[in-house]
């Protein structure tokens, strides 16, 4: 067992028997909505799990490194940024697929630009965003959102 | 929810399909899937009650009701902190964004509000920790919190500013009538 794991849910249990302190009703009701959450997020997470699987049985390290890796430089970066933009999937599971990728060959700022654009810029969600929010602030948060990414993607780049 | 189960046996079938075409491929690609499931099973339920608990325990209308009359660093700390909170997709948020700006927040809590409500919530840390270690976790956490924070207050900014010149256009139109 790694330290990450015991903190995780010693976090969790903390948080629990805090709750149930407190109200012990809400928290009953907390616990129906996490086991509800888990069998709607488990489709997705066995899928992305699978498609590792796959990517790192037949996808070279070398191959993955091209594309995305210290030698892509830049392009890779911003390659993947657009990807993370236009994808829509659960942050959850593009975690386990990120760091698959960053052990088979991809870089630190690709990873990160990667993760960052496909949680704070939404193509898919866009016109609901407009929609909601007005054209003027839902263009600017997702524009500048896409800039600040791959500015964050590259200093984590450098200082990792 | 039925939609994705049938996703997932179709994703099976082709993974399976694939396999029996390369079998030199099974033992790896298993090996690796397997991998990656105990990592996820070891924290996903632990993941899935914090998510549980701040749905239950942090209601939309607390967060409307508190970020929509604070303003300064304080609102900046807030609303970095309620957009943690909450769960759901970013979609969810946009209504609340929507009665945010119609009850008179500022322009930069609601901003930095929806960005921390995309990316720095705290169950998708807990994931983002165990998938791609402690520093990469925390300096992406810290980066993201400073640049939010800086592009909510340029957004208002710009609004603001694209704001006074319509006013001021207008307010020259009437002056012009009037003379």
């Amino acid at each position: 067992m790694n330290p990450t794991i015991i903190f995780i849910n010693l976090f969790a249990l903390g948080c629990l028997i805090l709750a149930f302190t407190k109200d012990r009703a809400k928290t009953e009701q907390s616990v129906k909505v996490a086991v509800k959450s888990f069998f709607r997020i488990l489709p997705p997470v066995l899928i992305i799990i699978i498609v590792i699987g796959l990517l790192l049985g037949f996808v070279p390290p070398s191959e993955i490194s091209k594309v995305i890796g210290e030698q892509s430089g830049f392009d890779g970066v911003l390659f993947i940024a657009l990807l993370g933009a236009i994808l829509h999937m659960p942050a959850i599971i593009s975690f386990p697929l990120a760091g698959s990728l960053l052990k088979s060959g991809a870089s630190i700022s690709a990873v990160a630009a990667f993760i960052t654009t496909l949680t704070m810029v939404g193509t898919a969600t866009l016109p609901l965003e407009v929609k909601e929010l007005g054209k003027k602030i839902a263009l600017l948060r997702n524009g500048i959102s896409f800039v600040i990414a791959i500015v964050i993607a590259l200093i984590m780049g450098v200082i990792l | 929810m039925i939609r994705d189960y049938i996703l997932l046996g179709a994703t099976l079938i082709v993974a399976a399909t694939i396999l029996l075409i390369f079998p030199d491929r099974v033992d790896i690609v298993t090996t690796t899937s397997w991998d990656y499931f105990l990592e996820m099973m070891v924290i996903l339920p632990a993941v899935m009650v914090v998510m549980g608990l701040f749905t239950v325990w942090v209601s939309k209308e607390t967060v409307v009701k508190y970020l929509g009359k604070t303003s300064g660093i304080k609102g900046i700390f807030l609303a970095i902190l309620f957009g943690t909170l909450p769960t759901g997709p970013l979609y969810v948020a946009f209504p609340m964004a929507s009665s945010l700006i119609k009850k008179g927040a500022r322009i930069s809590n609601i901003v930095i509000f929806l960005s921390a409500w995309a990316c720095i919530k705290i169950p998708q840390e807990l994931v983002e920790l165990q998938f791609l270690g402690p520093k990469f976790m925390v300096s992406r956490l810290v980066l993201t919190i400073i640049f939010v924070a800086i592009m909510g207050v340029f957004i208002e900014w710009m609004i603001g500013l694209s704001d006074k010149k319509n006013s001021s256009k207008s307010t020259g139109g009437e002056n012009g009538a009037s003379i």
